[in-house]
């Protein structure tokens, strides 16, 4: 198991490398430098802050020290809000985008798991179709349809959550909640559907159910832990699409998170705060592939069991 | 699926006595496919969709510019038959319009990824050995890269072309397609017929085009219907932020984005634009998945 975290923890870290290089020099070959829409600096002027932002060096220069700095955690200044660091922009952002994300996934997973669960029980009845359009319904209407319809529904005929912003008034963290998260629990519900049916249809469930045991006892402590492999698988790559599903969410409810400054980093072209989130971001997604890869082994005895005979 | 049934039946009921001539895979498929009624509703609609695109500067009821502003924002009418928005222009044909780009950008990007893919795939499980791992070794990394963080920078960085959006979008989903194709060939260049080819002194691109790549069509064909749908999402995404499709063109995803700025006092706006985008990436996902069982009924367990 130690040798199987370390193998993947090492295969990630060139995965890193690629994507700060490549975003590195993308950044830097857009056209026009970040003040050069402002005519009426003096050039003195322009000169000092390209030495404060090291774009007087050559740009291999650049690169080695943006990456020395990248080692001690340093993202460098923001572009456009003078005086402020990437670093603080970021910390302002993610405990928010971190909050919304997280209650997100839960939403997700109690949803989807519960739906899929009680579908792949009895499958193709009204048991099973019902949830499972509902899920399609899911899949198919993207969050920045959901939110608008929710915030119409909820907020604007019912008047029964806030419409907009993240923590200032009571309630008004469910319509996020439920815009990002509902997305999810929809594939969440196909994904163990398809779990459950397929270990269902095990041996070891059909001797767990000969020995006479409860199907609560069956299916909440033999059916599900197999069940749900193929969604552990899931929650890594999901968790990628919940940062970005915050772009779109933050947006539309107002809330001061990180997926919010990127869009608004993207379109006041701030090229180090772009450059940072970007960074960031790659680095949490790789980390979270890591976690969920490892606890799919962790959950399969199978695998565990290679991992373990490669020694 | 249906079980199977009686002996002299296949598993859907045709008659095996029946047909005295040998079948092509398409026609099973057809077969296969005409007993799916969502697959086939699904089909009709998304036909139905790419004829209006393809006609709209003739069928529109009105022009896409053409304002009313004494008019305003009305809802549905007998003369506007989903409302107009608050320049009184005409929803109907913004959404006609709005349809062209979107599924534009649907199969246009999706045939980036589908070339990429294919031909990444196809070369990678033919050659196998070094390249192989090389390639797919590739796929992998770049499947753990953030790719919509990825494509919103190449919009900033490139600047809102809609030809770089159909090649940033195209550029990031044909990695799966890539993968699939792989495995397909890998399992394919076992058998004699492709030994023969190369045996009678065929060019690795010959064997690859001619004799590879026919063989994979299935496989390829159900992907391509279910990366489309995810391709309009990733448009319409970028469009609501405002990073893709820039006025005055508009896509479904722009107008849904306009929509939510007015949506307080004139819910149409959004709700129709939301309906449309709604409905072809229903259809999409079901004729995919109905592709899928009726084409390759090996896959469609998983």
């Amino acid at each position: 198991m130690f040798r199987f975290i370390s193998s993947r923890f090492f295969q990630s870290i060139p995965v890193l490398l690629i994507v700060i290089t490549a975003t590195f020099f993308l950044v830097r070959a857009a056209p026009g430098g970040p003040f050069s829409a402002e005519k009426s600096v003096p050039p003195e002027v322009v000169k000092a802050l390209e030495a404060q932002y090291r774009l007087d060096q050559s740009i291999w220069q650049q690169y080695i020290s943006y990456l020395v700095d990248l080692s001690r955690g340093e993202l460098g200044p923001s572009f456009r809000y003078p005086g402020r660091t990437v670093n603080e922009l970021i910390a302002a952002g993610l405990p928010v985008t971190a909050e919304l994300a997280f209650y997100a996934l839960l939403v997700a997973i109690f949803f989807g798991v519960s739906a899929g669960v009680y579908a792949g029980l009895k499958p193709n009845t009204i048991h099973d179709y019902l949830p499972m359009s509902v899920a399609m319904i899911g899949i198919c209407m993207p969050s920045f349809l959901i939110g608008p319809l929710l915030v119409l529904l909820f907020g604007i005929e019912l008047e029964w959550l806030p419409v907009s912003g993240w923590g200032s008034t009571p309630g008004d963290k469910i319509l996020p909640t439920l815009t990002l998260g509902l997305g999810y629990a929809a594939f969440i519900a196909r994904l163990s559907r398809g779990g459950i049916i397929e270990v269902m249809t095990q041996d070891y469930i059909r001797t767990a159910k000969a020995k006479g045991l409860p199907s609560r006892v069956i299916v909440l402590k033999h059916a599900l832990r197999g069940g749900l492999i193929p969604v552990v698988a899931f929650l890594g790559p999901a968790f990628a699409g919940l940062l970005s599903g915050s772009f779109v969410v933050e947006t539309i409810f107002q809330i001061p998170g990180l997926g919010r400054f990127y869009v608004q980093a993207a379109f006041n072209r701030d090229y180090t705060m772009i450059l940072g989130t970007t960074v960031f971001f790659a680095a949490l997604i790789v980390l979270f592939n890591l976690l969920s890869d490892i606890i799919a082994v962790w959950l399969n005895p199978k695998l565990r069991q290679q991992y373990r005979s490669n020694k | 699926m249906s079980e199977p049934t009686r002996y002299s039946k296949d598993y859907l009921g045709h008659s095996l006595l029946a047909t005295d001539k040998g079948t092509s895979l398409w026609t099973d498929g057809w077969g296969r496919l005409k007993n799916n009624t969502l697959a086939i509703v699904s089909l009709g609609v998304l036909c139905c969709f790419c004829f209006v695109a393809l006609f709209t500067p003739i069928i529109a009821p009105y022009g896409y510019e053409e304002q009313n502003l004494l008019l305003g924002a009305v809802p549905p009418s007998l003369d506007h038959w989903l409302g107009t928005d608050i320049f009184g222009r005409d929803m109907l044909t913004r959404i006609m319009y709005g349809s062209r780009i979107s599924l534009a950008v649907g199969f246009l990007a999706s045939a980036v990824a589908v070339f990429i893919g294919v031909l990444w795939g196809s070369i990678a499980g033919y050659f196998g050995g070094r390249t192989d791992i090389f390639m797919m070794r590739l796929v992998d990394i770049l499947y753990a890269l953030p790719f919509m963080i990825f494509i919103v920078l190449l919009m900033v960085v490139f600047g809102r072309s809609m030809l770089l959006l159909f090649l940033a979008i195209g550029a990031v989903e044909w990695l799966t397609m890539a993968r699939i194709v792989r495995g397909q060939v890998l399992a394919l260049k076992q058998q004699e017929f492709i030994e023969a080819a190369i045996s009678l002194g065929l060019s690795h691109w010959v064997v690859i085009y001619r004799h590879l790549i026919p063989n994979i069509l299935t496989p390829v064909i159900v992907y391509t219907t279910l990366t489309i749908p995810s391709v309009m999402l990733l448009e319409a995404f970028l469009s609501f932020l405002g990073l893709g499709i820039q006025p005055p063109e508009s896509s479904w995803g722009l107008l849904i984005s306009y929509g939510v700025e007015t949506m307080e006092e004139y819910p149409w706006l959004i709700f129709f634009p939301g309906l449309f985008l709604s409905i072809t990436l229903f259809a999409l996902n079901f004729l995919g998945d109905g592709l899928r069982d009726a084409l390759d009924p090996r896959a469609s367990k998983d």
